[in-house]
């Protein structure tokens, strides 16, 4: 994990909080896939699946705000999977959260290393 | 207001009926962070795409909450089912009130 300023990780923490209510959340049942290293933080490649999720949050603990997607799949979602590109202001860990349709969540964490941070500070 | 901003959508032409199908959304757009400041010091105001939403036959496939950690010119892949013939409606909604919609056809056969 990163060391990160105390409201960094207040920030996150809040906003875990504000998704998930506080509730437990299991360490399978969601795959977050992105790169070990990005040269460039400004544009990082991230998948998010999870199977049976209603939806699915993904935050970035080091970014100045830590929120950068949330994806609510419809009935006629093939997969509760999605692909973005996304912003890293430096090396810090991405975290993915699904609410799944039963109420329970799963989270899954993983350090993602910036060459090249990307948020023009 | 962001200049030229162009959507752009990959759907299949064809499909079997129930087949999951993948599609892949690129939208230009400069997705200003509000975090950047100009060359006088002053803060560059925030203007993003914040909300994607992607409809089959008027029946919801996935809706998309965009943070300014999203990069430059958006681009989204996810993947739908697609029961009967008919048409995709793709909508992006721009932090100054513009709406950015798009449309595909496909055909089950």
């Amino acid at each position: 994990a990163t060391a990160l300023p105390m409201s960094a990780r207040a920030a996150i923490e809040d906003a875990i909080a504000a998704f998930t209510d506080g509730a437990e959340m299991a360490e399978s049942g969601i795959t977050l896939t992105a790169p070990e290293i990005a040269e460039n933080g400004n544009t990082v490649p991230i998948e998010v699946s999870a199977p049976g999720a209603a939806s699915i949050i993904i935050l970035a603990a080091g970014n100045p705000t830590p929120g950068v997607a949330t994806f609510n799949f419809g009935p006629l979602a093939g997969a509760q999977a999605a692909s973005t590109r996304m912003r890293l202001a430096g090396t810090q860990d991405v975290v993915a959260i699904a609410k799944m349709e039963d109420g329970s969540y799963a989270q899954a964490r993983q350090e993602v290393k910036v060459t090249i941070g990307g948020c023009g500070g | 207001m962001a200049d030229n901003v162009t959507p752009r959508v990959r759907v299949p032409r064809d499909a079997a009926a129930g087949e999951t199908i993948t599609i892949k959304t690129l939208i230009s757009h400069p997705m200003e962070s509000g975090q950047r400041k100009d060359s006088d010091g002053n803060t560059i105001p925030r203007s993003i795409i914040n909300r994607f939403t992607c409809e089959f036959n008027g029946e919801s496939v996935m809706e998309m909450i965009l943070e300014p950690a999203i990069s430059t010119n958006p681009f989204i892949e996810f993947q739908a089912i697609v029961p009967e013939s008919g048409t995709f409606a793709f909508t992006w909604y721009d932090d100054d009130g513009s709406v950015y919609e798009e449309s595909k056809d496909i055909a089950v056969s």
